[in-house]
């Protein structure tokens, strides 16, 4: 699986919170962080993808720069990119590193990264075309067995994207259509692809992350369905539904503890960027799916 | 150039067996500097007789070091015996150089024209250091300047297996994928050639070899869903000459008339499109990092492919073809002559990039002519290189993941107790996900007949399910741990004997020996650590005979050369890093087992023995 040098990096490890809380055994005490935490004063250093919608990209459409935007506004600083595309090697390089010191978006507990208390969780969600009314809820749908579906891929062997484990313990093999996650990087948001192959008809349905499917979906020029996988978590333990949160860097107390105050404080704000982008909610807060 | 000369070499058996002897003899007592490595002798290995191998293509010494492998036939043997196992104790550090590079530095350096040369990681600075000055002053320095700006995209390592010299020209890659010829006597650009796109995933990190004025270079990023390839760029001009996909239809492989495979599984038309489900092959792997050599008499290079991606294995049913396997190709156009698979739906990451030794060597009471490879999955093969026949695959590691290899069917044997599944707990996998031996090359001598094999002792644990990020996405993984295998040494370095298939003795090392190696006619064996002690052992025995404290852990290819001055040098690029030593070279969190895809669980004392930072050393005697 691993092609070492380009294979070697590091697999961010991270807790399905809302899955696994006391799964994971040996916290090691916060004091023991590996840099000295040290923000710059009036700045909000922040470490983001320049090219990856809805999330974020360079000209701050996406609902991470929003919510970056939010944050320094309530800090009274001013927000300072780190651009860098959230792939294998982003945290050691961005965070880790010292290059800034919040990451928007990152699963709760993250391992690497002190996390705040979560602030939206979505799930992966089937996206098809409005017209082919396949109204497909669960990975046991036998219309599955027969639909070309479209689903991304990441890593190799043991690792890989939800779904496409869920597939292949189904037997659904024959008739998926493998995107990488990674994509073509010279192209505007890679991971959309999959989403376009939906709306151009190249698959039927598409398994997909839910911020990413939400947001494209509703841009999509033919109306794309969009409904949450079940079941939340698969056998034997494969979870399709995640908590987001924000990540400073570990050690960094004092700016979690105001990014949960920010977020107690703006709850109906960040509730309405992450509606705008049409991001699907598995969270009482918000809702929307 | 030098392929062009087509000659062949065969060094005579009777003279090898005599000069061996003449050099046993006269061997002094050396001195036991230290204890730090013992051998583990298993046989009178010492006083016996070299198996008898003659190497392929083999070129008299000329003192020069022109690719990491030395020679076509990838022996990593100099012929230079100035410095000898009698000696050796008393060799010296000449001179040295800070590449001013962080990363991991798993170069050769090259030694060509009273100047070597030296490719450092990303950002791929290639020195040209001035031999015939003292301390070797840096001659010119040529910077590629790799693409900054798409940051993180090529994620992950950054090494660099080194540069190569032929007909007046330096030849090098970079981490962006371009392909760099320079003049070598001024620097001078002479041709850039872009061969992948850094957007796609791919990168450059192999070393390329020069056969008949093609520059051969193949891909790296599996996992990415790259499709690999191997391409020939004409060396004068740097235009593209032929590209062989590893997946696909038969034309894009270069498959053709002329493809022989032995094996049956290995026949059949389009099977880099049939063995995967639907079009999984477009996005599924097979890439070339590692090496390639060539035999002149047969006009054939032989290079493997790496592992299928980024599929997980259930969702890949099939053989994969053509991923984990070796090809035979003609230099000139491409076309694919044999392929054999060693990990057929590779399950363990079992990449076969590693090098392929060309040798004679004596089986069954007939000469053969052979390649030797000591195998990521953990079995060194000899196989028939005019056939692709495997003649032997006998374990040189621990395993626990086969059963062994089925010599009549060529069929890898898998275990399906060590299959590893989502969800499901999988405990001792041997070798881990690294192999028996990655990378790092191994050197064979023919005066003592012996494979040198730098390599690692690691298992892994899959317990169960690890969640990760990416891309704004979360997904799965084993929970992938590693750690020592039988003996608790975490690396060893071995003297294997190809023609009884057997081990002839083993120094057991702390860390994983990531370093390559180099024999020599002086009877000595020069490789090196993660914690940076540089060693010398006698070829015969794996007695330790001298070693040196570098600055930073050794990753590197050493070399011997004879410089302007008519002496032998020894010299090794130190700078820790690489997948093994992440843990240092990327600053990793040695609290956090799963990091570099669980590597650094079992390097987690790597920072305190040793820390980041390139530096060359060339040793000499005084």
């Amino acid at each position: 699986m691993f092609s070492p040098f380009l294979k070697a990096t590091v697999v961010w490890s991270l807790i399905v919170c809302s899955l696994s809380c006391g799964v994971k055994k040996d916290r090691l005490p916060l004091a023991a962080a590996s840099l000295p935490v040290s923000r710059p004063t009036g700045v909000l250093r922040v470490c983001a993808d320049p090219n990856n919608l809805p999330f974020s990209n360079n000209r701050l459409e996406g609902f991470e720069n929003k919510l970056a935007d939010l944050i320094a506004n309530e800090l009274g600083e001013r927000v300072e990119y780190t651009w860098w595309a959230q792939r294998r090697g982003f945290f050691r390089n961005t965070l880790k590193a010292g290059a800034c010191d919040v990451v928007i978006g990152v699963p709760a507990a993250f391992e690497l990264a002190l996390t705040t208390s979560p602030y939206y969780r979505s799930s992966y969600v089937f996206v098809s075309r409005k017209s082919s009314r396949l109204h497909l809820a669960s990975f046991d749908d036998p219309q599955l067995r027969k639909l070309k579906i479209g689903v991304q891929l990441v890593g190799d062997d043991a690792a890989n994207t939800p779904p496409a484990h869920a597939l292949s313990a189904r037997n659904i093999i024959t008739n998926v259509k493998g995107f990488t996650l990674y994509g073509d990087y010279s192209e505007p948001n890679p991971p959309a692809r999959i989403v376009e192959a939906v709306e151009q008809g190249t698959v039927d349905v598409a398994i997909v992350w839910g911020p990413l499917a939400g947001y494209f979906a509703k841009h999509s020029r033919v109306p794309l369905e969009i409904v949450p996988v079940s079941p939340e978590v698969d056998q034997p333990f494969l979870p399709f539904v995640y908590d987001i949160s924000f990540g400073v860097r570990r050690g960094d107390q004092d700016l979690k503890d105001r990014l949960e105050q920010i977020l107690e404080k703006r709850r109906g704000d960040i509730d309405r960027i992450l509606a705008d982008y049409g991001v699907p909610r598995k969270d009482t807060k918000g809702g929307a799916i | 150039m030098y392929g062009t000369r087509g000659w062949y070499y065969s060094i005579n058996l009777a003279v090898l067996c005599v000069a061996s002897a003449f050099f046993f003899s006269c061997q002094t007592n050396p001195r036991e500097p230290s204890q730090n490595a013992q051998a583990v002798t298993s046989g009178n290995r010492v006083q016996s007789a070299p198996t008898g191998a003659n190497v392929t293509s083999a070129e008299p010494e000329d003192g020069r070091w022109i690719m990491p492998a030395k020679n076509f036939a990838s022996t990593r043997y100099s012929g230079l015996q100035d410095i000898n196992a009698g000696n050796v104790s008393s060799l010296k550090l000449a001179w040295s150089f800070s590449t001013g590079v962080m990363r991991g530095h798993e170069a050769a350096p090259i030694v060509a024209d009273n100047t070597m040369f030296i490719v450092t990681p990303y950002p791929n600075i290639l020195y040209a250091l001035d031999l015939t000055q003292p301390g070797a002053p840096v001659k010119w320095k040529y910077e590629p300047n790799p693409s900054a700006s798409a940051q993180g995209v090529a994620c992950c390592d950054v090494v660099n297996r080194g540069a190569v010299y032929a007909d007046g020209k330096v030849f090098f890659n970079t981490l962006d994928n371009h392909t760099i010829a320079v003049d070598a006597a001024s620097g001078k650009l002479l041709w850039n050639t872009q061969v992948g796109d850094i957007n796609k995933g791919e990168s450059l990190t192999m070393a390329p070899l020069v056969v008949k004025g093609k520059v051969l270079v193949g891909n790296s990023g599996g996992e990415f869903g790259v499709r690999g390839w191997l391409t020939a760029l004409d060396a004068n001009s740097g235009q593209i000459a032929w590209r062989a996909f590893h997946t696909g239809p038969d034309a894009d492989v270069l498959i053709g008339a002329n493809f022989h495979p032995y094996y049956s599984q290995d026949r059949g038309k389009d099977l880099g499109v049939a063995s995967w489900p639907a079009d999984a092959w477009r996005i599924g792997g097979g890439t070339t990092w590692g090496w390639i050599s060539y035999d002149a008499e047969q006009n054939l290079i032989f290079y493997g492919t790496g592992n299928p991606g980024p599929w997980n294995a259930d969702q890949r049913p099939g053989d994969n073809k053509w991923t984990a396997g070796i090809f035979a190709r003609n230099p000139d156009t491409g076309e694919a002559h044999w392929f054999y698979q060693f990990s057929p739906h590779d399950l363990h990451d079992y990449d076969a990039v590693n090098e392929q030794i060309l040798v004679d060597l004596p089986i069954g009471g007939q000469t053969r002519k052979v390649l030797i490879r000591p195998e990521r999955n953990g079995y060194v093969y000899v196989m028939d290189r005019q056939t692709g026949q495997v003649l032997s695959a006998n374990p040189f590691a621990y395993i626990t993941s086969t059963r062994g290899v089925d010599l009549n069917s060529g069929l890898l044997l898998y275990n399906d107790e060590k299959k590893t599944e989502v969800g499901r707990v999988v405990r001792e996998i041997c070798p881990a996900a690294p192999g028996a031996k990655d990378w790092q090359p191994s050197a064979f001598s023919p005066k003592t007949g012996l494979v040198y094999i730098p390599h690692q002792n690691l298992c892994m644990d899959a317990e169960g399910l690890e969640a990760n990020y990416i891309a704004g996405t979360p997904y799965v993984g084993a929970n992938v741990r590693m750690y020592a295998g039988p003996g608790g040494n975490r690396g060893e370095f071995l003297a294997w004997d190809p023609v009884k298939g057997e081990k002839v003795w083993a120094l057991p090392e702390k860390f994983p020996v990531w370093s390559g190696t180099v024999a020599t006619a002086g009877d000595v064996v020069f490789y090196g650590t993660m914690d940076g002690w540089f060693k010398a052992v006698n070829a015969w025995s794996g007695q330790l005979l001298w070693q040196f404290k570098c600055g930073s852990g050794i990753i590197g290819q050493p070399i011997s050369y004879r410089g302007p001055d008519g002496k032998q040098y020894i010299a090794i690029l130190s700078g820790v890093g690489g997948w093994s030593g992440a843990i240092v070279a990327g600053g990793l969190d040695p609290r956090d087992p799963t990091g570099a895809l669980g590597f650094a669980g079992a390097m987690s004392d790597l920072p305190d023995a040793t820390t980041k930072g390139g530096t060359l050393y060339v040793f000499a005697l005084p």
